[in-house]
This record gives C-alpha cells, structure tokens and sequence, in this order.
C-alpha cells in the first residue's frame, strides 16, 4: 500500500476541460491498493473543509446553546409542576433536578466538543455531518485503515486549532494579557494557518495522525452513450440521415476532445451541441446544416471514439488534437 | 494486450458465478456498437451490486448486509477493481472511469474499513492497549516527571525568597483565601469537609471538563517540538509548590498533602502522562530518526492519542475523587489512604501489567508503522 504522487502516476492520463481541471490535477493523488490498482484521490480543498467546518460548528452551536435553553425550559416547568418537591433543596438552594440538569450540560458540552468529531468519523462515512454534506472524508494517508487512534489524535489537536484561538481572538485586541495575549494570538495563527502552508493541506491534526482529507464523489454511473440514438441505429432518427465519416476527417480530434464531447452530449445543452456541431463541420469541412445537430455528434462521438480506442489497443494514444 | 482479456474472461466468470440476477440486466449487450461499452454492459451488474451493498455499509455498518452478499464483497470489489485497470487501458468513456474510480474507492474504504467496532477497539484499550502505550513513551514520562518535580521546587523557593510570587503565579482568583501569611484557621478550612453531597455532582462534571481540557491542552501543544507542553506543565507545578509552601509554612503540610492526594495522585499521574504524551510528538518531530518528519510525527500521534483516551478517563476518575471523597473524608490517614491506593493501581496497571500486541493494532501498529518507512 502506498500513494504515489500524481505527477509520475497520472501523467498517462489525459485530463478533460482544462481550465478548472488543471486545479483539480493539482490536488490529485494516486493511492496504489494492495491488489495494485491505483485508485485516484483528490484531496478536498481548502474551501470546502472550511464549509464542512462552519456545518459543524453550527452544528455544535445549537447542541451547546439551544439544548441547553430547552433544558432549562424544561427544568422550569418540572419545578413549576411539582413545586419544590421535585428535589429537596441542597445546602446552597439548588434543587436535585435542576443540578442533574447542570451536570448534564457540562458532560454535554465536553462531549459535542470531542466526542461528536470522533464518532462520526469513526463511522463507516469516515465524515462529520458537515464533511457529508459537501462530500469529503477522512482518510489514512499511508493507504491503511483509518483507526480509531488516528482519529482520536487528529481531534484532539482541533482544540488549539480552532476552539483557543477563538478564545484569544476574542480576548487578546482589549489586551487583558498584555504581551501574552498576542504572542498566543501569533501562534495560534500558525496553527489556523496550517493548511495553507503545505501542498496536501493537512491541519496539525492531520499531520500527528497521518491522516489526510479527500473527496468522496458518489458518482452515479451514466447510461452508455453507444446503445442510444445515432450511434447504435447508425442513421439520424429524426431524418434517416446516414453520416460516415472518413480516415481525415476522424483525425483531427484526440482524446481530450472526445471526452469534451462526451460531457456535452450528457448535458445535453441544445445551444452548446449546435455551437460543438458548427465548430466540428468548419474544422474537417463540411458545410454545417441544421435541424440534426444531435444525432450528427452522436455519430461522430461514435465514430471517433471507435477509432481512439481501437488505437488504444495497439498502444498509440493522441491526448488531444496537437499530438 | 493478451492479459486483459483473458483477466476479463476470468472476472465475468466469477460475476456469474455470484448471482448477477439479483440486478437487472442492462440493456441488450449486443447493440452496442463499441467493444468498451460491450464490455462494460456486461460487467455493469456487478458493478451495480457492488454499489448497492458499499451504499447499505456506508449507512449502517455491517448490520444491514446478509451473509451471501458480505461474502461476495470481496470478489466484487476486486471485479470492479481489475475493471477499472481495464477500463482504463480500453475505454475512453469518462464517465464510466470516472463512476469505476469512485466505486473502487468507496469500495476499498469499506473492504480497508476498521476491522472491529468501537467497543471491540475499547476492551483492547483497556485490556492492554492503553499500558502499552503508555509503556511505549517510558522516557517522556521519565522527562515530564522530572520537569514536574522541577516546576515544584522553582514554585515552592520562588515564594520562599519572595512572596510576591505567589500572587503573580496563582492569581487572586484562584488563592480563594489561600494566601501567604494567611490565618492558619483559614488554611484550616480551605481543606475541611462539606457536611453533605449536594451540589458536589455538579461540582465533579464542572472539575472533569476544566480539568479534561487543560491535559487536552497539554496534549495538544506538544505539537511544537514539546516545548509549550514543558511550559505548562512548569507553570501548573510551580502553582502547586507555591500552595505547598503557603501552607507548610503555616503548618498544615501533612494536612495539605492529604486533601491534594485524594484525587490528586490520579489527576497529577493525568497531567504528568498528556505532558509526556505532548512531549512525545514533539520529540519525534525534533529527532525522527530513520523515518520521515511526517511519518514520525504521525506514528507519534497515534501512540499518544491512546494515553489521551487514557488520560479523559483519569480526569474522569479524579472528578469524582475531588468532589465526592475528598470533600466527604475528614483524616488525613483516610485521605492518604484513597491517593495512596489509586497511586499503587495507576502504576500497576501502567508498568507492572504487561500484555502482548495482538498483530498490527494500537500501539504495535504505530511500532510497526514507524518501522517500515
């Protein structure tokens, strides 16, 4: 089990849509699993831990300010209920249920500030709810399994990060601590900063567990593009309009280009297709009619994809339309 | 390109041999025009089925899932596996890498998930694993003990040669009457007894979280190079020895290390182990030896988050000794005698108990991890 880095291990691989996907290429990493297939992972970025990080925190908000306030709600109209009867009144006037209710509140707040982070990605998900919801998980950066161990040290370290730097944000500019309270404020901003100091973006709490974050895409698998329309009936269903396209022609486009419209024919975009469809007819010099614009793509999706791959398998590959 | 196709003949026949009827079977196989989307119509069911069970695991663990398709996981994930090594020499189908990538790795993230649940994990931690880590960082602890010990000393002859110390290390809060010169009947009743139980409860949780958080930070600061972590551990002795001279300056020494040692051998032996637990990440930092900074550094955390775990259930055991006993116990012999008792049980359990590593789990991983580079 290792990861290598993507630049050696994906290089083979051409990568679609450049522009937004050179950021992603960026982020990508290859984990070999021990059966040697290299699995790609792309580290989440910043962004979006920072989004799964709010969720949470909202999250943690409500379990430590709203329940409490019902607690207490609740605690008010016991007492009303049942008088003072509903525990006898301590040395110092706290009656029995109401200290249950404090002793409650503490317990509650420790363990929505440690125990929720941990449990949850202990889980099967490997996520916090805020990690589900912009789907991202937690990970073993080595390629192993994500132990309980590394989980509880990755959470453990979240208190410098996060939870005593809000404290001293908030305390250090009325200066209680003099000098003190800055110098802190300083180095919790190397903490919080972390991320953004090495190329996988590990938080301290990643680097003490060996651990790293990265995307879960749920991808739904899409219908296959060559038992539908043009390219399996062969001819146009709207007019019966055959196209065949020759050795030239099919030559112009790579990989690249194909998977572009492969995107394009999912989408399904009327006005996109027509634009793809004129573009392509200018460039191998046909004279671009209308009215068929899909079924005409379909087909040279089709047949361009034929011929890439039946290159393929004799080793010869064309990336895009420059190679 | 000989292999692929006859590791494809071997793959489909295995995916027959697995029920693929369960899922319906996509569309006629035959239409399509292209041998890559041929191929991957005839796999598409298990892939599908393999999705279906990774879905079932993802939400519910391995309750959800029956004997036969906990069996077959395994082999579909390994069909979806080679598919994918296939796919990607044969198809130019983005879509369809792309799905493969992602169920290969949702896949392996259930076939590689944690090997036992979270209470298995807990027996072992207490069964074992957690004086194994401990015993795993001896010489942190040897550090952080001796830097305590230190810390005591500095507070206590701080104050001795100038009491305006006590005030600038244990801040006014905090002394609560505790203070240098003070009335020895005052001192007296700082460490006496409540005359019942309530409000202590309340007391206890509130004393567990502060006390939990303060290790927790402990803990955590060691991160740099474990030198905030000595820091904090000097300062918070330094307070003890300071408090220590107060009082046996007024002669109430015993009396004072009775009330302290009720809970305080269990809560001191807690902070003395997240101050080496801390120390113990840094120092590997500092000195990673063969292995990488990172690799180190994790191996570390991993090591020191199981003496965490540890040391919150000491904070919680030292909660309880603090509100319920210490304030319930009149005699300093019967206060000397529950710290003493706790004292023996930690150092028992930590350094006496010994237990083998079951194979690649808790502190053995970590060992072993920091091992192969």
């Amino acid at each position: 089990m290792s990861v290598a880095n993507t630049a050696a291990a994906s290089s083979g691989r051409s990568s679609p849509s450049a522009g937004l996907d050179d950021l992603t290429s960026k982020r990508e990493r290859m984990l070999i699993t021990p059966e040697g297939i290299a699995v790609p992972v792309i580290i989440a970025s910043r962004s979006s831990r920072l989004g799964a990080l709010i969720i949470d925190f909202l999250l943690y908000s409500v379990a430590t300010i709203v329940v409490p306030l019902v607690l207490l709600l609740l605690a008010y109209s016991f007492l009303d209920d049942l008088g003072s009867g509903a525990g006898t009144p301590g040395e110092d006037g706290i009656p029995g249920a109401l200290e249950f209710l404090i002793i409650l509140y503490f317990l509650l707040t420790f363990f929505a500030r440690y125990g929720y982070f941990m449990a949850m990605e202990l889980g099967p998900r490997g996520a916090t709810y805020g990690k589900r919801i912009v789907g991202i998980r937690v990970a073993a950066r080595n390629g192993g399994r994500l132990t309980p161990e590394a989980v509880i040290a990755r959470n453990l370290l979240r208190d410098i990060e996060i939870f005593m730097p809000i404290g001293f944000l908030t305390a250090a500019p009325e200066g209680a601590d003099g000098y003190f309270g800055l110098a802190a404020l300083v180095w919790f901003a190397v903490f919080m900063a972390f991320p953004f100091l090495n190329k996988d973006a590990l938080r301290a709490g990643d680097v003490i567990a060996g651990t790293w974050v990265v995307e879960a895409p749920r991808t739904k698998l899409a219908d296959a593009l060559s038992t539908q329309g043009a390219a399996a009936a062969g001819s146009s269903t709207l007019t019966g309009a055959r196209y065949q396209f020759g050795e030239a022609e099919l030559s112009v486009y790579g990989e690249h280009e194909l998977q572009t419209l492969e995107r394009m024919l999912r989408e399904g975009n009327d006005e996109a297709l027509s634009a793809v469809h004129a573009t392509i007819c200018r460039k191998i010099g046909w004279d671009p009619g209308a009215g068929d614009e899909r079924a005409f793509l379909e087909t040279f999706y089709g047949q361009l994809r034929a011929r890439l791959e039946n290159d393929m398998r004799f080793g010869k590959r064309k990336a895009n339309k420059h190679a | 390109m000989k292999a692929p196709q006859s590791a494809s003949k071997i793959i489909g026949g295995i995916g027959s041999f697995f029920g693929r009827a369960a899922i319906a079977a996509p569309a006629d196989i035959e239409s399509a025009a292209l041998r890559s989307d041929r191929f991957r119509l005839e796999r598409e069911g298990d892939w599908r089925r393999l999705e279906d069970i990774v879905a079932r695991m993802e939400r519910g663990g391995l309750r959800r899932i029956n004997d036969e398709d906990l069996l077959a996981l395994p082999t579909l994930y390994r069909t979806a596996a080679s598919s994918l090594s296939v796919a990607r020499e044969t198809s130019l189908d983005l879509a369809t890498l792309r799905y493969l990538e992602s169920l290969v790795q949702r896949a392996w993230f259930q076939v590689y998930g944690p090997r036992r649940g979270l209470f298995g994990w807990l027996r072992e931690f207490f069964m074992g694993g957690w004086s194994r880590a401990v015993q795993a960082i001896w010489l942190d602890v040897c550090i952080a003990l001796f830097v305590m010990a230190a810390g005591t000393i500095v507070g206590w002859l701080l104050v001795a040669q100038d009491t305006e110390w006590y005030y600038r290390l244990v801040g006014e809060g905090m002394a609560g009457g505790r203070v240098p010169g003070a009335e020895r009947e005052t001192l007296e009743k700082t460490l006496a007894v409540e005359n019942s139980a309530d409000g202590l409860s309340t007391f206890a949780a509130f004393l567990f979280s502060n006390n939990a958080g303060v290790c927790i930070l402990a803990f955590a600061l060691g991160f740099a190079f474990g030198i905030p972590s000595l820091m904090l551990l000097v300062h918070n002795m330094a307070v003890l020895g300071a408090m220590l001279w107060v009082f046996s300056s007024a002669g109430l020494g015993f009396e004072f290390g009775a009330w302290l040692s009720v809970h305080g051998t269990t809560e001191i032996f807690g902070i003395l182990l997240s101050g080496a637990a801390g120390m113990h990440i840094g120092r590997s930092m500092a000195f990673p030896g063969n292995v990488s900074v990172l690799d180190a550094a994790s191996a570390a955390g991993r090591r020191s988050a199981i003496v965490m775990l540890g040391v919150v259930i000491m904070m919680i055991v030292a909660a309880f000794l603090e509100a319920f006993p210490r304030q319930l116990v009149e005699e300093a012999e019967n206060r000397y005698a529950i710290g003493g008792a706790f004292l023996v049980f930690w150092l028992t359990y930590f350094f006496l108990y010994r237990t083998d590593a079951p194979d690649g789990d808790l502190s053995g991983e970590a060992a072993s991890a920091r091992g192969t580079p």
